[in-house]
């Protein structure tokens, strides 16, 4: 790939980075990620990401943008109201950087067409508020063989860790989902915003380290941090011999709908 | 052996990164009570860096220098 004069400006705060350089901006340029949830993990993540010039940035979400969106929500403007959050990011994605092509889902991820959406590209980053589609993207990434990194945020938490083939997959640790209404969502019990852009920038920090294949990623540890105390912790997770999906003998094996939230559903009706 | 005819003592774990001083072995139930887990059933708990099955909570024993990791479900993102 030949950079324009353009772009070496505009990336040359990469190509001066010792470990990225020209070589690692081409492979930023022609990396492929999706970002399941245009919201509070999914617009830091989708922002930095296209301003680091990704070449291909897949957004799904089947929402739109609601006033309550805006205090974290940081792709979505005011006059977005209303308007699907899948457009309103490429809108902004374009203004940023127009060397990114944005391919927009305006759908939710499903059991049905999860596995035909991956596969088109190289990692798939979490962004979702619900543990249905946590589990359907670790189980549709473990299954395809594709990396991804698990984000969740709560009050003034949040988690995360990055799962590639044959490291420890979010089903390890979570085994599986908890029953509907047992744990409350952000929508719920309410998140602090910055909280948003915390997680979602470590996340898309860990898209550019393996795109770049810089450092180490956040595999087989679970980060955690409180933003009360800003305390962070990274907790040693080991592969789960005995996990459903990438254990020794594995149960599923074919992609599971859980049921959501009630009042989720509500939301999504 | 039930757990009230072993001898106890005082002794230092950690729980999640941080000292604790408890009367061992105690068996995870009872030291997930006593750390105030909102929902015991919805925990996932590592003991010396090895998962443990939700049912085996009562038997499981702790012990002296142990270390425990309880996990959370954090859900949000989106909305």
């Amino acid at each position: 790939m030949d950079f324009t004069e353009d772009q070496i400006q505009r990336y040359s705060r990469h190509i001066i980075l010792q470990d990225v350089g020209v070589e690692g901006q081409e492979k930023i340029s022609n990396g492929k990620v999706l970002i399941v949830g245009a919201g509070g993990l999914g617009a830091p993540v989708a922002l930095y990401l296209a301003a680091a010039g990704v070449g291909t940035i897949g957004i799904i979400d089947g929402d739109v943008v609601d006033l309550s969106n805006l205090q974290r929500q940081v792709i979505h403007f005011t006059p977005d109201v209303n308007k699907a959050k899948v457009l309103s990011a490429k809108e902004k994605i374009n203004q940023l950087n127009p060397d990114v092509k944005v391919v927009t889902y305006y759908d939710l991820l499903t059991s049905s067409n999860a596995l035909d959406i991956i596969k088109d590209y190289d990692f798939v980053v979490d962004g979702t508020d619900n543990f249905p589609v946590k589990f359907l993207i670790n189980d549709a990434c473990v299954q395809a063989g594709k990396p991804f990194s698990h984000g969740g945020i709560l009050r003034f938490e949040g988690q995360t860790i990055t799962v590639l083939p044959g490291t420890a997959c979010y089903r390890c640790v979570f085994h599986a989902p908890p029953p509907p209404n047992a744990v409350p969502t952000c929508s719920q019990a309410g998140v602090l915003g910055a909280i948003a852009g915390m997680l979602g920038t470590i996340q898309a920090a860990e898209v550019l380290k393996y795109l770049t294949g810089v450092g180490d990623l956040l595999t087989n540890r679970l980060l955690t941090f409180n933003a009360k105390t800003m305390e962070f912790r990274t907790i040693k997770v080991k592969h789960n011999h005995r996990c459903a999906v990438c254990g020794d003998h594995p149960t599923i094996t074919e992609l599971i709908d859980y049921e959501q939230a009630v009042c989720e559903i509500k939301n999504q009706a | 052996m039930p757990i009230n005819l072993l001898k106890t003592f005082m002794s230092k774990i950690q729980v999640n990164g941080k000292e604790q001083e408890v009367e061992v072995p105690i068996s995870l139930i009872d030291l997930i009570k006593k750390n105030d887990v909102a929902q015991p059933e919805m925990v996932s708990v590592q003991l010396n860096g090895e998962f443990v099955d939700r049912g085996d909570f009562n038997s499981i024993l702790v012990n002296d220098n142990d270390e425990v990791d309880f996990l959370y479900f954090m859900g949000g993102g989106s909305k």
